[in-house]
């Protein structure tokens, strides 16, 4: 019954936000792998491909505008595009930390290994499964996954207490260390907020399916 | 030549044959009409002169002419027009605004009898009720049977005219809470004024052109006459008379009595024509 | 929140023809309520149920309450003129009068004998035409015939001539539909505008025009009221399916 010209549409923003989460997602995911491997080139190319992503924010971007000054949507549309146009830069804000990860890799390969990874990749694989569950609640409109991802933050954050708190001691202990386990709190600190940005992604995953505003509310 | 080809020349040689037919159809028509306006012109125009359209009848031979005939008419056809428009323009009100009934429906039928019936009857009917009690003919028989011709033309164009009133308009004076009888007055009558002003003056040029409901109720007169209860010349009974006498003048006065009735039937026709091309 | 009209389980008929189905909805006081749905929905039908104007349809039948200010419009003995006066309309075609601009305005105001003398007339007459935003186009040609005037005039001119008889509430349907953008804006501003001392129901097919003017939009579909709610709720997330779909144009 329906052919819109704006489906067309509205399929290529979905497209081009779904390539834009992977490339996130990709940018994390080896931004870890080159920290805890000790693997400089990989953090290398993680900064190369950045450029990519800042490329694919200002596209979506125009074409969300583009959407909504011609189309004019409405209803389940409207909060589509809404929802798109926010979740973008938020996504441009998780590569930025995935670069800024993969700066002190570059550093923190340069010196002695000062501490276990443990902690770490834990942490690290948190956020990344935060991530793609949110990316994945956003395709399948999936408000229920997207509630439980929020409360996975919580996880993230206990371990960034825990890192901060061992990070300290090894600093006040070994004042040698502290160059690297300053590089390593604010890897930490990265992860705690990729944590934050893919909780908010889920926000707006349960705007755009119940057109409920849960952000700043205790009960979500 | 193909099957196709051989169709298509077929149909437009059809296309030319009658469009030629009633192009020719149409010439004839006019031509006609032109010559019958051309032959009263010609034969008319050479006994028209002041003594003509101001004196009465005389004798033959001693010249005369038609003043007491044009009189008679304008006499007449006023009394009708007094008569006629306004019980006329307010039946037609009534069959538009509110005629939507079996009451409405008979009116109309009748009217649109009454337009039908040949006008003869209308003077005898008239002979009747009004000659026959009063005792003898007169200009008011003559005025009323003019009048009574007139009354269902004036109705049914008036009707027309009103229907023609966009329905928007009603509904706008209804919204602000007018009654009905306000709307129909001072909204839709005076929008309809100008198509409704038109049938009237078609009304009044197909009345001066009557000659048969004269014959029995107006009958005729040699002089002048200004009084309502006396007979009444008229210019078509009069033309009537000159044209059935034995005289070749009697028969060229005829002529020139038709070429001003014709002449001012025509110049209704163009008022006509200026009022509804203004209304474009 | 205030009612100012109140409709209960309204039934609306042509002839035997069924073409409202048990409609009932609250318009609150000095708010702008939009009825929006496909052509032959009902909307404008509906519209008309609230001045009954639908009384000049010789076959139409009404069941049901529309209560206006605690009065039922159709219960016996009811005064048509008067209900008229207090519920204005503005129609989609502008229909002025073929009177003079002024005379179109004082219309209302004569045949209701609102006014007072002949200066209170102009005053009247001033006050409609300054409301409807189209005393300062208009105040030198007054005598002028309203025909004159171009379309977006002559409906505002309509909207002055309803708002002369002091109405409490206006019903518009479809006033901006022949207009052009411009036009089409003027109007819109002015029924936010006179939102504030009346209460505006109007029709639409502009969902855009109905987004951007009204407090409260209905949609209707086939006679019926599928769904009522605060128009930004209606654009944004509506309850029903048949109204997404509606609003976003799935309709074929």
């Amino acid at each position: 019954m329906e052919h819109r010209i704006i489906d067309q549409q509205l399929d290529l923003l979905r497209d081009k936000i779904l390539l834009l989460g992977g490339a996130t997602e990709a940018a994390v995911n080896r931004a870890m792998q080159a920290l805890v491997e000790r693997d400089t080139e990989l953090a290398k190319r993680v900064l190369d491909e950045d450029k990519v992503i800042d490329q694919m924010e200002l596209e979506i971007d125009q074409m969300s505008i583009e959407i909504l000054a011609l189309q004019q949507p409405a209803a389940h549309d409207l909060r589509f595009v809404i929802s798109v146009a926010k979740i973008t830069p938020i996504l441009e804000r998780i590569a930025d930390h995935a670069s800024s990860i993969a700066e002190a890799a570059i550093v923190l390969n340069n010196e002695p290994q000062i501490k276990n990874y443990v902690d770490f990749p834990i942490m690290a694989k948190t956020a990344a499964e935060m991530l793609r569950s949110a990316l994945d609640a956003f395709t399948s409109e999936d408000s229920q996954l997207s509630r439980e991802v929020i409360k996975r933050d919580k996880e993230i954050d206990s371990s960034y207490k825990r890192v901060f708190n061992e990070l300290l001691e090894m600093m006040i202990d070994n004042p040698s260390s502290t160059t690297g386990a300053a590089h390593l709190l604010f890897v930490a600190k990265h992860l705690e907020r990729i944590g934050d940005y893919v909780k908010d992604i889920c926000e707006l995953n349960v705007y755009l399916t119940e057109a409920a505003f849960i952000k700043h509310s205790k009960h979500s | 030549m193909t099957e196709a080809a051989t169709v298509h020349s077929k149909r437009r040689i059809t296309n030319l044959v009658m469009t030629s037919l009633t192009a020719i159809c149409a010439v004839f028509a006019t031509t006609v009409l032109l010559i019958i306006l051309g032959f009263i012109a010609y034969q008319g125009i050479s006994s028209i002169s002041w003594e003509f359209l101001t004196d009465t009848p005389k004798p033959v031979g001693e010249g005369g002419g038609i003043g007491n005939a044009i009189v008679g008419s304008a006499m007449m056809t006023l009394l009708a027009a007094i008569i006629g428009l306004p019980v006329g323009i307010a039946a037609g009100v009534y069959l538009a605004e509110f005629g939507k009934n079996w009451y409405g429906n008979t009116i109309r039928f009748i009217a649109d009898t009454l337009i039908g019936v040949p006008s003869i009857i209308i003077g005898i009917f008239i002979y009747t009720v009004v000659v026959m009690p009063m005792g003898r003919q007169s200009g008011l028989a003559g005025g009323l049977a003019l009048a009574i011709i007139m009354i269902p033309i004036v109705a049914r164009t008036t009707e027309e005219m009103i229907n023609l009133v966009p329905n928007s308009m009603r509904e706008g004076a209804l919204a602000l809470g007018a009654p009905q009888w306000r709307v129909s007055w001072n909204i839709v009558l005076p929008a309809a004024m100008s198509g409704i002003a038109t049938g009237a003056m078609l009304a009044i040029a197909r009345i001066t052109g009557e000659t048969a409901p004269l014959l029995f109720t107006a009958l005729n007169s040699r002089f002048y006459n200004f009084y309502y209860d006396q007979p009444m010349s008229s210019l078509t009974v009069q033309i009537y008379n000159f044209a059935t006498g034995p005289f070749e003048v009697e028969h060229a006065m005829a002529w020139a009595a038709t070429l001003l009735l014709v002449g001012f039937i025509l110049f209704i026709n163009i008022i006509v024509r200026y009022l509804t091309r203004k209304k474009h | 929140m205030q009612s100012k009209i109140s409709i209960k389980d309204l039934d609306f008929f042509y002839g035997k023809e069924q073409a409202l189905f048990n409609i009932s909805l609250e318009i609150p006081e000095h708010e702008v309520v939009a009825f929006i749905g496909p052509s032959g929905c009902g909307k404008s039908t509906f519209l008309r149920t609230l001045n009954r104007m639908n009384d000049t349809i010789p076959i139409a039948s009404v069941s049901g309450q529309v209560i206006i200010d605690g009065k039922d419009i159709y219960a016996p003995g009811t005064d048509v003129v008067a209900l008229r006066r207090k519920v204005g309309m503005v129609f989609q075609k502008s229909n002025p009068f073929p009177k003079s601009i002024f005379e179109n305005v004082a219309y209302g105001i004569r045949i209701n004998g609102i006014h007072s003398d002949r200066e209170d007339m102009n005053r009247r007459v001033e006050k409609a035409l300054r409301d409807a935003a189209l005393w300062d186009e208009v105040k030198d040609r007054l005598t002028t015939s309203a025909f004159g005037l171009s379309g977006g005039q002559q409906q505002r001119l309509c909207i002055a001539r309803a708002l002369a008889v002091q109405p409490d509430v206006i019903l518009m349907d479809e006033p901006a539909s022949a207009l052009d953008p411009i036009a089409t804006q003027k109007i819109e501003e002015l029924v936010v505008e006179l939102k504030k001392d009346y209460t505006i129901v109007i029709v639409t097919h502009n969902m855009q025009q109905a987004a951007r003017v009204s407090d409260r939009t209905a949609f209707f579909m086939l006679g019926k009221l599928i769904e009522y709610n605060p128009t930004q709720k209606m654009f944004t997330n509506p309850d029903e399916k048949l109204t997404e779909d509606y609003i976003t144009g799935r309709f074929g």
